[in-house]
């Protein structure tokens, strides 16, 4: 017909089969480690939305265009985004593809013995020779033995191996990759996480409504939190009293691990988490919360309670908004709270210490419509007052009050608040076993050397040699002793 | 003794160990420079090629006086280490500074636990400037007032993770020190024999090997080290991984390293491409301690500036 060159048939079968071994291969192994590597780069330079939600939102602000072309490509979400997804996926079944035989061939290979003598042992490395006394062959079996070696005996030689750990170890380590990877899937799919900040004084219930933000793995819901509740006690800050930095956080509760138990009184600090069967209780962030109370003209209480206020600085400066919307008009004070008043250099107010030692709560009100109605979310922490007005401006004290033209504030004392993060990852236990043998593994893998030894007496004549896979060094010191111990030196 | 004169007592053992890197730098320049002698006319009348050969015995002694300076420079950077943890009340890790002046303490302290088993005094003028750079920088930039640890990092784990991150740090460099000396001579070698004074160096294949020995020796250990972390984060922040910029960078180093020891294990990557690809590895690490430590953000930031 033509005079085209035929190629060779590819049928559906084979081309598979040519991607898997491609896949499969060390080469793209290699490649895809080091795009895995590549991949992750950019999440540790750009902010990202699942560790800093702010800096991400404030990147919108600052660069539009770019944060736009950063979200098309989930540059802010780099580690659960297509591509980085497609990356480790596609290493671990590489990974899989390679490991897998290798433990099915490993395996049988560790039950077989080591191969026969070869004839010519005079070619092989470390080879030596002397006349034969008589009893070569079992001295050398013995040692062999003694030094736990794999042997196979013929009428006139030894052939022994010794070092299977190393490939056993390095089998090891690439399967508990797996299940470290295993151990983060079962924790994404069956993890609860979530936070809930209280004000000392306040008892949690840990039910899915008690939190300030909580997030189900894809196959958890409300229903899989335990019944536990812990009521916040008193928490304790200690502050260095030159640099104010933290030196100690201590947070005393009363826990009840489920309805009808009996209240247990324990200590949470940063490094030990509260433990209720597979979850855990961690105290992350503490600040203030004043404790006001609101009334309109006539003296009905509008708004009583604690706030939670931000620490903004060192000294926890804190800014916090009292919001009251059960009056008409509605009031908002926009507020700051300093733990130990002072005046800074430019006069403005400012925290100099961040125990309560000269506790300030500073405010405007404001009266109009604090947009609550608008369905957009605001944050607790401030007031959107486009729509408002100033009506006053004051500071108080713990146990002062305000009048003023809507009715009367009063500042009746500040306490700490604590944040509670409460998580549950069935599958953590998983990935740290998964890393302690992955260490092990490594460690039988690197420091393992896999070596022959062959011992022939023939004709009065007694041939040792070695030989060392993969270059290991020492195999000369090993086979000087074994020399020594043959001839009974 | 007070906090404050056990810091101040610190600082004045830095600086007198800084004093003797900068002796034992000096020392070994010059018997490194002196060493290679030009031979006058005079007495080499063999053609009018003037060879010129290495010669270290007269420099003997000048190299006896570097390493004892570099000896006594180790023991005044360790009553200064010592003096600032007992000032701290605490492990002398606490923030970047302290991070630093361990980090140099682990280092010349290995180059002088090899010494007595290797020759490796060709290495004294890089080990002793790389001391000097590392304590000059520390003290003049990275310099905090010696003060107690913020809660977070009271837990045993300090000591576990980062005295193993140090250590691994230290040994990753020094392997990096020694693939750039490949790459270089391998440079000087393509274009003829080695100059005079390289003499001393060992031969491509040594280099070669001892670099990657030192990966093989320490990634099991780097293993440890991101694993310990991993616990420590756990009951400290909640979650064993959280992709903050340091754990990122640690993982990125742990992957360049696995695909240098795959490249030279299973691949057989030898020579060049090898010692490249080893210091791109230690590149990741240097990044990590900089750049994250400095002008990053998450969780790390314990470096106090």
């Amino acid at each position: 017909m033509s005079n085209e060159t035929q190629l060779p048939e590819i049928g559906a079968v084979a081309l598979v089969r040519y991607f898997w071994r491609q896949l499969t291969s060390m080469r793209t192994a290699l490649i895809l480690l080091l795009l895995l590597a590549l991949a992750a780069i950019p999440g540790s330079l750009i902010p990202q939305n699942a560790q800093n939600p702010m800096a991400v939102s404030e990147y919108f602000e600052k660069h539009r265009t770019l944060a736009i072309w950063f979200e098309r490509f989930s540059l802010f979400d780099v580690y659960s985004s297509p591509w980085f997804s497609a990356i480790y996926i596609l290493l671990f079944i590489s990974l899989i593809g390679c490991v897998l035989p290798r433990s099915f061939e490993h395996f049988q290979a560790s039950r077989a013995l080591p191969p026969k003598t070869p004839k010519n042992l005079a070619r092989m490395e470390h080879f030596q020779s002397w006349p034969a006394n008589a009893n070569e062959l079992e001295l050398a079996r013995a040692w062999l033995k003694a030094k736990r070696f794999r042997v196979l005996e013929s009428e006139d030689s030894i052939s022994a191996e010794k070092g299977y750990l190393r490939e056993t170890g390095n089998l090891l380590f690439h399967i508990s990759l797996i299940l470290i990877l295993v151990g983060v899937l079962i924790g994404g799919l069956f993890g609860v996480r979530g936070s809930a900040i209280l004000t000392q004084g306040e008892r949690f219930v840990n039910n899915s409504t008690s939190y300030d933000t909580i997030s189900f793995g894809q196959v958890t819901s409300e229903n899989s939190l335990p019944p536990f509740t812990i009521k916040v006690d008193k928490f304790v800050a200690k502050y260095n009293t030159l640099t104010s930095a933290p030196e100690d956080y201590t947070l005393y509760v009363t826990t009840v691990a489920e309805p009808g138990a009996t209240p247990k009184q324990q200590v949470v600090k940063v490094n030990s988490p509260l433990t209720f069967g597979s979850t855990r209780v961690y105290l992350q962030a503490n600040g203030y919360s004043p404790i006001v109370t609101v009334q309109d003209k006539v003296g009905n209480v509008t708004f009583q309670g604690p706030v939670p206020f931000l620490p903004q600085d060192g000294n926890l400066r804190s800014i916090g908004s009292i919001k009251v919307p059960d009056g008409d008009p509605q009031l908002g004070f926009v507020s700051t709270f300093l733990p130990t008043y002072a005046r800074g250099s430019d006069k403005s107010a400012i925290s100099v210490f961040p125990e309560v030692l000269d506790p300030r709560l500073l405010f405007s009100i404001w009266q109009g419509d604090l947009g609550l109605d608008t369905g957009i979310p605001q944050s607790v922490y401030r007031i959107d007052t486009s729509n408002m007005k100033q009506i006053a401006l004051d500071s108080l004290k713990p146990g002062e009050f305000l009048k003023f033209s809507e009715g009367t504030i009063s500042f009746e004392e500040v306490r700490p608040w604590v944040n509670l993060q409460i998580v549950s990852d069935p599958g953590k236990s998983y990935s740290l076993i998964g890393g302690i043998v992955a260490i092990l593994g490594l460690l039988a893998s690197l420091f393992t050397r896999r070596r022959r030894i062959w011992i022939r007496v023939t004709d009065g004549e007694v041939q040792v040699a070695g030989l060392a896979k993969n270059g290991a060094p020492g195999l000369e010191i090993e086979m000087s002793e074994f020399v020594t111990k043959l001839k009974g030196i | 003794m007070s906090s404050q004169d056990w810091a101040y007592l610190s600082n004045y053992a830095i600086y007198s160990a800084m004093a003797l890197f900068t002796l034992a730098f000096l020392g070994h320049a010059f018997e490194t420079a002196w060493a290679v002698r030009t031979p006058t006319a005079a007495s080499e009348t063999e053609g009018n090629l003037l060879k010129k050969t290495f010669d270290s015995s007269r420099t003997q002694k000048a190299m006896r006086i570097a390493t004892s300076m570099m000896i006594l420079g180790f023991i005044f950077l360790f009553v200064g280490v010592l003096t600032r943890g007992i000032s701290a009340g605490r492990v002398p890790w606490g923030n970047m500074y302290e991070f630093s002046i361990t980090g140099a303490l682990a280092f010349t302290g290995a180059y002088l636990a090899a010494l007595r088993k290797y020759d490796l005094r060709w290495l004294g003028v890089l080990v002793s400037i790389s001391a000097l750079l590392t304590l000059g920088t520390a003290i003049t930039l990275l310099y905090v007032p010696s003060a107690p640890l913020v809660p977070a990092l009271k837990s045993p784990w300090l000591v576990i993770h980062v005295s193993t991150a140090i250590i691994s740090g230290g040994v990753f460099l020094l392997a990096n020190v020694i693939s750039a000396a490949y790459l270089y001579l391998d440079n000087m070698e393509s274009k003829g024999p080695r100059k005079v004074w390289a003499n001393r160096l060992p031969s491509l294949e040594v280099l070669d090997q001892l670099s990657y020995r030192l990966v093989a020796f320490v990634f099991p250990l780097w293993t440890f080290s991101v694993i310990a972390g991993a616990i420590w984060a756990e009951s400290a922040w909640g979650r064993y991984w959280g992709w903050d910029p340091k754990e990122t960078w640690a993982f990125i180093t742990w992957v360049a390293y696995a695909a240098y020891l795959h490249a030279r294990v299973t691949v057989g990557w030898r020579g060049r491409r090898a010692a490249w690809l080893c210091l791109l590895a230690g590149s990741t690490f240097l990044f990590n301690y900089v750049y994250v430590n400095v002008w990053g953000t998450g969780k790390h930031t314990y470096s106090g500036l």
